[in-house]
């Protein structure tokens, strides 16, 4: 089977997301879809998913004309999809997310849970995706619920199955594991559209490239026929660094202090579990460590968003364990949080309000009761010309923009400003390259200003560039200290996983 | 070994501060129990039958309730209650009622059965105002014009139970709530306009037009427009003779009988089926529905529908089910209460008419007890049902979420 988008073009208010855009996917092949944040990929694969109806151009299968006006009718002509941001409903369990649409039915239209579990299960096994069907989606991690998203392509035998970057929210290992699966749905005569900012993983799954840029197909390659840097330049427009550019550091005074921090879930479990590490001025520590080893809860207990059972945060010798969120912003701490759409934006605002969010009460942008919205315009543009925010009007919800630009405006919020100390949480999800460039540059730039940073990412790769000393987190507590210039990526993962690197076993 | 938390016993910050919370409450209860209900001597007789009754002393039970109370606020506060502690806040606030009752009753005797019977059926309106409460926002529609819903349908089904049967009555009763819930659907699914605001207008809007109707067509012609004989209550054979809960439950209209089946199946409908997997998805993350193929703005209209079509039953309760007539307001805020008892129920249709019995125990207690000289002014006796609501989901039932999507159109695109 064929799918084929014909001179597609989508615009919205003030700009054409797609422009003429033309391609095609077969059964059995993998095609990788790579561009800039804003290019337009997800809008395209909306389109073919029947979640937007394109203002030119057509679909084909099999070379026939057919016309979508719904998910319904994609999910009919054998399409699945998994988006960008999941869409499960956090209040369920794995079986309902997964049978909605495709209930297994009793009498009277009573819904056949068993069914429902025992086909989660079929897929899940089938495919190694080790679900429990009865869990409830708010529970889970995120790499788990995107095999969640996976099972429910699955189960509506989807013949081309489209993943939005799906790799940016995984675990190097989930990374793995999801290859084998593209693999297998490969092996089992499907189409796969994948779409990437890690030009390494295009290289290695696809069968083909497009890139996309400005709305535009601007190439089309063969991971045989080329390499990171020529993709990166194509997609840009321009040569890209794909290494941090960085002198070594000239640590000074410890500005952060964590000692013996210790966090307690509700239900009892300790997951941080009497931390305790220093960031001095002018230096970069990263966190590494499998997702869901601690990383997440300690980052929002050192921003405030949480409250430790015990032990204390200092920042620039001040004791700030029971400050809040705000007291800690203005003493003078950036947070930039794991999960952008949950808690670094205020989605249905706008963008100009958005990278004002932690300084509103400035007297640069308000005074007294009244904003200064003049100021704030001004600053937010300066924001958007910077880190090359992808809007045509800043005053437009933070939703309109594309998952790494809506990225983008959290990092430009944060570090714009006069920080001692920032706590960065997977500071690059979802940005293409050229912005990577940019972000790491400036993160170095204000290291080098004297910040200290803390950069806790689940991407190894990040970490070890970025990073000038590498804290292993494995269950909640820190179990290595390391220099990224004198240890081997191999020895960091076998820290990660909860052992040691044989040399030093005692 | 420092010590370590044992099986049943609160663990995190936020259970021992509720914990504790729910011991002061006890000890307030106790000193009410002291001071109040031990002021008022002689026995209450407590009818639970034509032929027989228990008596309760008044200022014993009180004493005795009172000293009960204290030991369990001491171990509440002294190591929590664990598990149990559900079951002894039931079994105490019943108490705690009873006590009420002897003292309000104190030196005389009033029909307890009569009163439990009164609830129930009074709760009919509330209940089936409810649901169609909770079809709504389970679909992600606010509903606030329940209370509008009741009233246009109380009003058209006593005329047309007037001018035909009770039958055809009711049905223009389903047909009035299902006309306003279109227009809010309308209203709120094509048009996005604020949801509360329409259902502010709808509110406004039976209330004005009923008010004149009964006015200006009602009342010049009573006798033929507005008066009809309400259904007489069916005993049903066997559950009927059940002493005392026979009489309470299986001694009733059908609309009682109506509004139990109709909890019954909203109840199975919302967890047991295809079409509840998909409202309470709609209600909760439209997208993710939306997404998967589902409709969501026909089955929030569909739902909308049905909603209005239960609150009109629930309208027709009073021309049909009790009074025989309309009179202006004659709903007077039900429909208000009925979204209460949503809330209190957690937009669960069990736990709703729960809350719809607890306000209809309120009001019939409000009935019974303005016989007796107690002193205690009935408005406040009106405020019970209000001020039991905070407490318990402020204090005790904890976070109650409403659906997430409640009040947001959904934009397909
Ligand atoms: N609903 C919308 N309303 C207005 N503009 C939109 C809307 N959705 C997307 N856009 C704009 O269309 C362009 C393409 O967005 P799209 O989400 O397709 O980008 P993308 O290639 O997926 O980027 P990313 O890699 O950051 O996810 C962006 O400029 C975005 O701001
Ligand atoms: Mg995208």
């Amino acid at each position: 089977m064929k799918f084929e988008l014909r001179g597609i073009t989508k615009r919205f208010p003030g700009i054409v997301a797609n422009d003429q855009v033309s391609l095609s996917i077969s059964t059995g092949e993998v095609l990788a879809l790579i561009g800039e944040n804003g290019a337009g990929k997800s809008t395209l694969m909306n389109v073919l998913y029947g979640i937007y109806r394109p203002d030119e151009g057509e679909l084909m299968v099999d070379g026939k004309p057919i016309h979508f006006s719904s998910p319904a009718d994609a999910i009919a002509a054998g399409i699945g999809m998994v988006h960008q941001h999941f869409m499960l409903v956090p209040v369920m369990t794995v079986a309902e997310n997964v049978v909605l649409g495709v209930e297994p039915t009793g009498r009277l239209g009573s819904l056949d849970i068993a069914e429902a579990r025992r086909m989660v299960r079929e897929v899940s096994d089938k495919y190694k995706l080790e679900l429990d069907p009865d869990a409830v989606i708010e529970d889970l991690p995120v790499g788990v619920r995107q095999r969640v998203e996976i099972v429910k392509v699955l189960m509506r035998d989807a013949q081309i199955v489209v993943f939005d970057e799906p790799t940016a929210v995984l675990t190097p290992s989930e990374i793995l594991e999801f290859f084998e699966i593209v693999r297998t749905l490969v092996g089992a005569g499907r189409g796969v559209i994948f779409i990437t900012h890690k030009l390494k993983e295009a290289l290695t799954i696809a069968d083909r490239i497009n890139v996309l840029r400005r709305g535009k197909v601007v190439g089309e390659t063969a991971p045989s026929a080329t390499n990171e840097d020529e993709i990166a330049e194509m997609m840009v427009g321009r040569a890209v660094q794909l290494v941090v550019d960085k002198h070594s550091a000239k640590p000074g005074d410890v500005m952060l202090a964590v000692r013996d921090l210790t966090v307690v879930e509700p239900d009892g479990r300790t997951v941080v579990d009497g931390v305790s590490f220093e960031v001095r001025r002018g230096e970069i520590v990263g966190v590494a460590g499998v997702q869901g080893n601690g990383q997440t809860e300690l980052v929002e207990a050192i921003a405030g968003l949480r409250r430790a059972a015990g032990g204390s945060v200092t920042l620039a010798g001040r004791d700030i364990t029971g400050d809040s969120p705000r007291e800690r912003h203005v003493a003078g701490m950036a947070h930039i949080p794991e999960d952008r759409q949950k808690q670094g934006l205020v989605v249905d605002m706008s963008i100009v309000e958005n990278l004002v969010l932690t300084r509103y009460h400035d007297p640069e942008f308000s005074s007294g009761v009244r904003m200064n919205w003049a100021g704030a315009k001004e600053k937010a543009a300066a924001m958007v010309a910077a880190y090359d925010i992808r809007t045509t009007d800043p005053s437009q919800a933070a939703s309109t923009l594309s998952g790494g630009n809506q990225q983008k405006v959290i990092v430009a919020r944060e570090l714009s400003r006069d920080i001692k100390v920032a706590v960065a949480a997977q500071p690059t999800r979802g940005i293409d390259v050229g912005s990577i460039e940019y972000v790491h540059a400036q993160m170095v730039k204000e290291r080098d200003n004297g910040v200290a940073m803390l950069v806790v990412s689940t991407e190894l790769d990040e970490v070890m560039a970025l990073s000038d000393r590498v804290l292993v987190m494995y269950r909640g507590k820190i179990v290595a200290d390391l220099d990224p210039r004198t240890v081997s990526h191999m020895d960091v993962g076998l820290y990660m996983a909860g052992s040691r690197p044989t040399a030093v076993s005692s | 070994m420092s010590t370590v938390a044992g099986p049943g016993m609160v663990v995190s910050a936020e259970q021992r501060k509720r914990a504790r919370n729910v011991g002061f409450a006890y000890l307030v209860l106790a000193m009410v129990c002291f001071f109040v209900f031990t002021r008022r001597p002689g026995d209450a007789g407590f009818k639970i039958s034509e032929t027989s009754q228990f008596t309760l002393p008044a200022q014993g039970f009180g004493w005795a309730l009172g000293i009960v109370l204290v030991a369990i606020a001491a171990a509440q506060l002294l190591r929590g209650l664990g598990k149990l502690s559900n079951v002894v806040l039931a079994l105490a606030t019943a108490a705690f009622f009873m006590s009420f009752l002897a003292w309000a009753a104190a030196g005389d005797s009033f029909s307890f059965v009569g009163m439990l019977q009164d609830t129930v059926s009074r709760s009919v309106p509330i209940t089936l105002g409810a649901i169609g409460g909770i079809l709504s926002e389970r679909s992600g529609v606010i509903n606030i014009s329940i209370e509008g819903m009741l009233l246009a349908a109380a009003c058209t089904s006593a005329i047309a139970a007037s001018l035909t049967n009770l039958w055809l009555g009711t049905l223009v009763g389903v047909l009035t709530g299902m006309a306003l819930a279109a227009v809010l659907a309308v209203m709120s699914i094509r048009y996005k306009v604020d949801q509360v605001i329409v259902g502010f207008a709808i509110n406004f809007f039976a209330l004005g037009i009923t008010s004149f109707i009964s006015f200006r067509v009602l009342v010049p012609n009573r006798d033929t427009m507005n008066n009809l004989l309400p259904v007489m209550p069916i005993r049903i054979p066997v559950l009927a003779d059940i002493p005392f809960f026979g009489g309470i439950f299986f001694d009733q209209t059908i609309f009682v009988y109506f509004s139990f089946l109709a909890v019954a199946v909203t109840t199975w409908g919302l967890y047991r089926t295809k079409w509840g997997l998909r409202t309470r998805a709609i209600g909760e993350y439209p997208k993710a529905a939306g997404t998967l193929g589902v409709d969501v703005n026909k089955l929030r209209y569909r739902n909308l529908l049905l909603a209005g079509g239960v609150a009109g039953i629930g309208g027709a309760w009073w021309p049909i089910g009790i009074v025989g007539r309309f009179d202006q307001n004659i709903t007077n805020g039900r429909g208000f209460i009925a979204l209460a008892a949503v809330i209190f129920g957690r937009w669960h249709p069990v736990g709703a008419l729960c809350g719809a019995l607890v306000f209809a125990l309120s009001e019939a207690v409000r009935l019974k007890i303005g016989n007796f000289d107690t002193g205690i002014p009935s408005e406040f006796l009106i405020m019970a049902p209000y001020v039991v609501t905070i407490i318990v989901v402020a204090g005790f039932i904890g976070a109650s979420r409403a659906p997430k999507a409640a009040g947001q159109p959904y934009e397909d695109q």
